[in-house]
């Protein structure tokens, strides 16, 4: 016997010998990648239904009006139309998994080259925002959790609530008439100057897809002022609605935390009290709150296809939304796939992520 | 003592006995208590006050509005606020701006009715169903909800609306169809706190139908949960709403809708700021009303969920 062995005599044993003879950690993956398998099946399963629904004919977009009978049903045959649903949903299946979403009207290009274009963009927003979502989130909810029902406690919920209210459109019409518009404080809307754009197109090597970076990398300081000056609404903008609801978490979280005994046990002991709150108390929050910020990016994703709109920003929302209106379906349901899918990985993550860190959640 | 016996009591005093003698004065004293706990929060109170005045708005929209919210006059184009007896100024046609935005409180309003009339009642079945039946029928329908409370709100709905087509009605639709699994849990969670107690048994040996026990006696417990989860989620429906209405995919011109108004008056953000921001701020506010009375109900109804 190992002195492990000794000191938990019942613990390696039962991991061996478990119910199903599989080890709960393995079981647990095992788990996460089934439910990960039949959602991911779900939303092919509703795009694929969404595009059967869809009014157009995309027999007709492609032969055109003035085709004979006989050259629309060879085309439909080309296109594998005629045979029965469940066949095409798992041709469909096939083509997604092989990485192809077929070509797009718009910008006749294959879709998923376009998404590879256009994703590290809101990619790059939705990062920024969270970042400083994080930032200012945190914070604020672990100094209203403190001064609880005190004046930094209301501004604090006040600031947050309005967030949980106010459509981000809105908001970024708003803030682009005041700071771009009256202030002049920051760029107007798009990634770059069109002057900017030029150099960046001739000079900056791509290396990750984010213009910030990338123009840093090469030492194109013009670029990287220029694109920062664009950046800082849009993600200002997103980290509002981001900070609102970490504030919110957090404070609730920190709340809980404070309540502890060990918070008690801490302070009588003379710890000084910032580290009572900030190390021990936020300390524990943080497990609850990793999953509160993972939630948080993936509706960010997602919260991207209005602020996109709004700020004529290339990403994938705006492709999205401009695909949709000159009824590009491939496109509007490859993109749908692609932030779909984003949003259910990053939902299990965030499952997955507080089994790892809450020893108690294993 | 006699006294009190003889002469009808007050409604105050029905309200607040001990002893209710019928299950309606049992009923009626819960929903005067939480309407007390209520009516003392401040906020929650502010929350409902818009909402009436959403609701008053909407119902009497002919009469509030001085203008036809359609009518054109394009000589009175991008007038600001106060002009000529137009309060908040007129759009890039010439609408009354206050007027569109009486009106579209009736779009909002019918919005928020609809969705809260589908999602939450086909979330209750699904949820009771499946928490009362218990093995695969759980197992399929709520895999199935999970299936669907993991796909993206507003992405999901877009592509449905670009499926059917735009119009308020799809675009109601589309968001029913991504909201009714949050009922559906909610509902389900109830249900299994109350499918084994004596009352649910006793019924049964009694010889009622499972039907009649999700009907009768499931379906009442998981009300006010779900009544909670209604009132915070409608300012959610409200900004996908004008979200969708912002994209153009809601509800078409001419029509007023809050949303759509912004839309149009993006083009003339920077001249003319008041034809995009003032509809957004009749969207703010109606959904900082049901955020309000939402968070409050919460605390009353469902006082294991407050977070203080």
């Amino acid at each position: 016997m190992t002195p492990a062995d000794i000191e938990n005599p019942r613990g390696p044993r039962r991991a061996r010998f478990g119910s199903s003879g599989l080890p709960r950690v393995m079981k647990r993956a095992a788990g996460f990648v089934f439910s990960l398998a039949i959602t991911l099946f779900g939303l092919l399963l509703v795009t694929f239904l969404i595009a059967r629904v869809v009014p157009l004919d995309p027999v007709l977009a492609v032969v055109g009006d003035r085709a004979t009978q006989a050259q629309y049903e060879a085309a439909r045959e080309a296109m594998g139309l005629d045979r029965p649903l469940p066949v095409q949903f798992v041709e469909y299946v096939g083509d997604v998994v092989t990485g192809d979403l077929g070509r797009s009207n718009l910008t006749s290009r294959p879709v998923t080259e376009d998404i590879r274009r256009a994703f590290p963009a809101t990619l790059e927003l939705a990062t920024l925002a969270t970042i400083i979502g994080v930032m200012l989130g945190i914070p604020a909810g672990v100094i209203g959790a403190v001064n609880q029902g005190r004046w930094p406690d209301h501004i604090i919920r006040v600031v947050g609530l309005l967030g949980y209210s106010m459509p981000v459109f809105w908001l970024g019409l708003v803030a682009l008439l005041i700071f771009y518009g009256q202030l002049g404080w920051t760029a107007g809307p798009g990634r770059l100057d069109v002057s900017e754009q030029f150099t960046y197109e001739l000079e900056v090597a791509r290396r990750t897809g984010s213009v910030i970076i990338d123009s840093a990398l090469s030492g194109a300081w013009d670029v990287f002022r220029n694109a920062l000056a664009h950046v800082v609404l849009p993600a200002g903008v997103l980290g509002y609605f981001s900070m609102a609801y970490i504030s919110r978490m957090t404070r609730s979280f920190m709340l809980e935390q404070l309540g502890q005994e060990y918070v008690t046990a801490a302070r009588v002991k003379g710890v000084p009290e910032w580290r009572v709150v900030w190390v021990h108390a936020l300390g524990n929050a943080m497990v609850p709150l990793i999953t509160v910020i993972v939630l948080s990016y993936a509706g960010l994703l997602e919260g991207s296809v209005l602020t996109e709109t709004v700020f004529a920003w290339p990403g994938l929302g705006l492709y999205i939304t401009q695909a949709l209106f000159a009824a590009d379906f491939n496109a509007v349901l490859g993109g749908t796939l692609v932030i779909g899918a984003m949003f259910i990985v990053l939902n299990l993550l965030s499952d997955i992520l507080y089994t790892i860190v809450d020893p108690r959640a294993r | 003592m006699s006294q009190a016996h003889t002469t009808p009591p007050t409604l105050r005093e029905w309200l607040s006995t001990d002893t209710p003698r019928s299950r309606f004065q049992a009923r009626s004293i819960a929903i005067w208590n939480a309407w007390r706990t209520l009516s003392s929060n401040g906020l929650a109170m502010l929350g409902l006050a818009i909402i009436v005045v959403l609701v008053l708005m909407a119902l009497f929209a002919p009469w509030i509005a001085t203008h036809e919210p359609n009518a054109q006059n394009l000589t009175g184009r991008l007038n600001p606020p106060g002009w000529e007896g137009h309060l908040l100024g007129t759009d890039e046609l010439g609408r009354d701006i206050f007027s569109r935005i009486v009106f579209g409180a009736r779009v909002t309003l019918y919005i928020v009715a609809l969705v809260a009339v589908t999602a939450p009642v086909f979330g209750l079945i699904v949820g009771t169903v499946a928490g009362t039946m218990g093995g695969w029928t759980d197992r399929v329908l709520m895999r199935m909800t999970d299936i669907f409370l993991a796909f993206p709100r507003l992405i999901l709905a877009l592509a449905f609306v670009a499926a059917l087509g735009p119009g308020i009605f799809n675009a109601v639709l589309a968001i029913a169809l991504t909201a009714w699994p949050a009922y559906a849990r909610v509902a389900r969670a109830e249900t299994l706190t109350v499918r084994r107690s004596d009352y649910i048994a006793a019924a049964r040996l009694q010889g009622a139908s499972t039907f009649r026990i999700i009907t009768g006696h499931v379906m009442p417990m998981c009300l006010s949960s779900v009544i909670v989860r209604v009132t915070l989620d409608m300012a959610g429906i409200i900004l996908t709403a004008a979200g969708l209405g912002f994209l153009g995919l809601g509800a078409q011109p001419p029509q007023a809708e809050w949303g759509a108004m912004i839309s149009t008056g993006r083009q003339y953000l920077l001249s003319h700021w008041w034809v995009a921001t003032i509809p957004g701020i009749a969207i703010l506010t109606v959904s900082l009303g049901f955020n309000l009375l939402g968070d409050a109900l919460r605390d009353v109804l469902d006082p294991r969920a407050a977070t203080k």
